[in-house]
């Protein structure tokens, strides 16, 4: 008897099994419960937030049109905000791969001789996979926002960009916080957060360097704006001596005069706040005569294969200011989670990140995996068009295309079976002669037809449809049949 | 006024009755109705799948049919997007396609687009007796729409209209998303049909056939009572 395959822990490791990701969000009542609820109140957040303003639209238009000229002079910008930061008395590296960026952070641990980094929560961090390389290298990495802080003890991935516990509930939070402190807590949100809150102090105040993300940079000033709900991105930023960002990009905007056009947007599509508890503004590091602050300020600029998106059409995707809206509004996130997805972004946006970053061909599910209802569009704060882009990424898996030059180039292979290509062209000649068309309404009155009208089973690649419900039959008289009669029908009075 | 039918292929192989209350109804409001009989498909299967060459011919071929009615009328709001908002940019670098394709777009009309919107009408002097409740089409947020359908439903006598939970979300039909992936599809529908009953309704009314289908094979899967009727249907009906 073979051995079954180890089950792949979907939670703790990347993957390309989307359909067994999916089998398992599924079949998970608790996960279901969690998704259904959170997600309801932060899209419901998102309508109040946008119904807020005076011209929700007009400020998205805007917002979008910043974002657009940003990337179009992407080079200009980034070089002026490199001048700005260093006029300050920072420091400004350049990170061409996730590897480089990880080297140089360790490299800036060192030199600081940290045994503690206090991080505040950042996607583009777990992107590079910062943390095993800093505890690699002997440094104690401490996240400090809640829930990254519950998945970190739980040695989980996040599951949402701006909720990264989303997955878990109260009982489960005390479950991991009870097995890290020893003492057995209740599932009292008061408890446990005051628990988190005590625990990461001890932290803030021992720790050497403090690394965050962020979610804004001024060209113009060299201001490395970040939001928060719980503080801990300000504390992560001023108690330790030194702070070190870590940003794509693509989150650089002009003008200091910019800056509340996003504000005004992040906070409301995310969760509905007008403004998260917090906004940081972080202006160089300390200056003489200032109380607090870091020593040391050190922004390290990652392209990870950003430029090279930026010179496809798929540019429009770096202008995602990872608010998360188009996941709660999924209705395909909402109910398979963030850990189906594989990667490190996930819901709608993710399903196009992950493919353009990490593999076109490996991620063959992703980009057929929704049902292009356009509310991701809908609610996102710089109207992205993700369908289209959904779409044309499956054009690229049909033709083999979009891994060249990538590392993972040796994964590309056509996907799909050679047939469906083949269905759809001969679909197509079906539908261009409607002699022909008829013909095939005559066979699919076979096919699919039923004297109750409907049908219970299909097989082949309809079987699908079947699975949870039935087909409505093709009618024994088909309108353009119809029409001969209907053509001569006098008009109502 | 001269209206062109574009029953799309759903309608005209499974839901004959939808484009025969369509007809009826734009013809009660004063249109001439004409079904050009070279159309087959608007090729969004194609397109959604990435087979936009596949598409592009299908688009010529429906711009060829469609090519001198004043107004055309689609009673699916997925089949009035494709027209309107992706055959135009099917033809990026081909001027004469383009202008073509944006000529059908700006005369296309989903059905209750072009009621409340181009006929100006929003009472059609129907009457319909019962409960029903809405599911609103993801299509209408291409097309720009707002509330025409219910603005339309409101107007009909007879009518009771019960809000739907979350009736703006997906029903999971999406093509062939439906078949690709039965079980998250299911998992939409699912909810999109016990919301419907639990609206405890006669009727669930919505704008496209996709959803249609979906939404009625999974209620009848459920062994649910509950009708599933296409706009067109309730708006035919007069005392």
């Amino acid at each position: 008897m073979t051995q079954p395959l180890p089950m792949v822990d979907y939670a703790r490791h990347e993957h390309h099994d989307f359909l067994g990701g999916t089998e398992q969000a599924l079949a998970s009542a608790d996960l279901q419960t969690a998704l259904r609820r959170l997600t309801h109140a932060m899209s419901e957040g998102n309508r109040r937030g946008y119904g807020s303003l005076p011209d929700s639209d007009a400020l998205r238009d805007h917002a979008k049109r910043v974002k657009e000229h940003t990337l179009a002079h992407l080079d200009t910008y980034l070089e002026q905000l490199e001048k700005s930061v260093q006029r300050l008395g920072g420091h400004v590296h350049w990170a061409e791969t996730a590897e480089d960026a990880r080297r140089i952070v360790a490299e800036i641990t060192t030199r600081a001789k940290a045994k503690i980094v206090v991080k505040s929560k950042s996607m583009t961090t777990e992107e590079i996979h910062l943390n095993p390389a800093l505890e690699a290298a002997g440094v104690e990495v401490v996240e400090t926002d809640f829930g990254e802080f519950i998945i970190q003890l739980a040695g989980e991935r996040p599951s949402h960009i701006v909720a990264p516990a989303i997955h878990h509930t109260r009982e489960t939070i005390a479950a991991v916080l009870s097995t890290h402190t020893g003492q057995e807590l209740p599932p009292v949100p008061e408890v446990l957060a005051m628990t988190g809150r005590r625990l990461l102090r001890e932290k803030f105040l021992a720790a050497d360097v403090g690394i965050s993300g962020a979610n804004f940079a001024v060209a113009e000033t060299g201001t490395v704006v970040l939001v928060s709900n719980e503080g801990n991105a300000r504390l992560t930023t001023a108690c330790p001596r030194v702070h070190v960002a870590v940003m794509g990009i693509e989150k650089v905007i002009p003008r200091w005069e910019d800056l509340p056009v996003f504000l005004k947007l992040l906070a409301r599509a995310a969760t509905g706040q007008s403004l998260s508890i917090y906004t940081s503004i972080l202006t160089g590091p300390r200056k003489p005569g200032e109380k607090d602050g870091p020593e040391e300020f050190h922004l390290v600029l990652l392209d990870n294969g950003r430029s090279r998106v930026l010179a496809t059409p798929f540019r429009e995707s770096l202008q995602c200011i990872r608010c998360g809206a188009c996941l709660n509004t999924c209705p395909v996130y909402r109910r398979i989670g963030g850990h189906a997805y594989g990667g490190v972004y996930s819901g709608p946006i993710g399903s196009i990140l992950t493919p353009l970053y990490d593999s076109v061909a490996a991620n063959e599910h992703l980009p057929h995996a929704s049902s292009l209802c356009g509310a991701c569009q809908s609610v996102c704060p710089v109207r992205i068009n993700i369908p289209h882009m959904l779409i044309g990424l499956r054009e690229l898996q049909h033709e083999g295309r979009g891994d060249e030059g990538r590392p993972n180039a040796a994964r590309t292979k056509k996907h799909g079976p050679p047939w469906e290509r083949l269905i759809y062209w001969t679909w197509k000649q079906v539908l261009l002669r409607p002699w022909l068309y008829r013909w095939a309404l005559w066979f699919g009155r076979w096919f699919a037809g039923s004297k109750t009208g409907w049908v219970k089973k299909m097989s082949g690649p309809a079987a699908g449809w079947t699975k949870h419900r039935d087909f409505p039959a093709v009618a024994p008289r088909s309108f353009r049949d119809r029409w001969r009669d209907l053509k001569d029908e006098p008009p109502p009075s | 006024m001269n209206v062109a039918l574009l029953v799309t292929c759903l309608g005209d192989a499974l839901f004959p009755d939808v484009g025969v209350a369509t007809v009826r109804l734009l013809r009660r409001l004063g249109c001439t109705v004409d079904f050009p009989e070279a159309q087959t498909c608007c090729g969004q299967p194609h397109f959604n799948s990435g087979y936009h060459g596949d598409c592009r011919d299908l688009a010529r071929h429906v711009i060829k049919t469609f090519g001198r009615a004043a107004h055309v009328v689609v009673p699916s709001g997925s089949c009035a997007a494709m027209v309107k908002v992706e055959y135009p940019a099917l033809f990026p670098d081909d001027a004469v396609w383009r202008g073509r394709a944006e000529d059908l777009a700006r005369r296309t009309h989903e059905l209750s687009d072009f009621v409340v919107n181009v006929l100006g009408k929003e009472d059609v002097g129907a009457a319909f007796p019962g409960r029903a409740t809405f599911h609103m089409a993801c299509h209408s947020r291409v097309l720009g729409l707002k509330d025409e359908p219910q603005r339309l439903l409101a107007n009909v006598r007879g009518l009771e209209l019960v809000p739907l939970e979350r009736h703006d979300e997906c029903c999971g039909f999406g093509g062939s998303f439906a078949v690709r992936y039965p079980d998250i599809s299911g998992a939409m529908v699912d909810d999109k049909a016990r919301y419907a009953e639990a609206a405890n309704v006669d009727a669930l009314i919505s704008t496209d056939a996709g959803c249609l289908m979906n939404i009625a094979g999974r209620l009848r899967r459920r062994n649910s009572n509950l009708k599933v009727l296409h706009l067109a249907e309730v708006l035919e009906k007069t005392a």
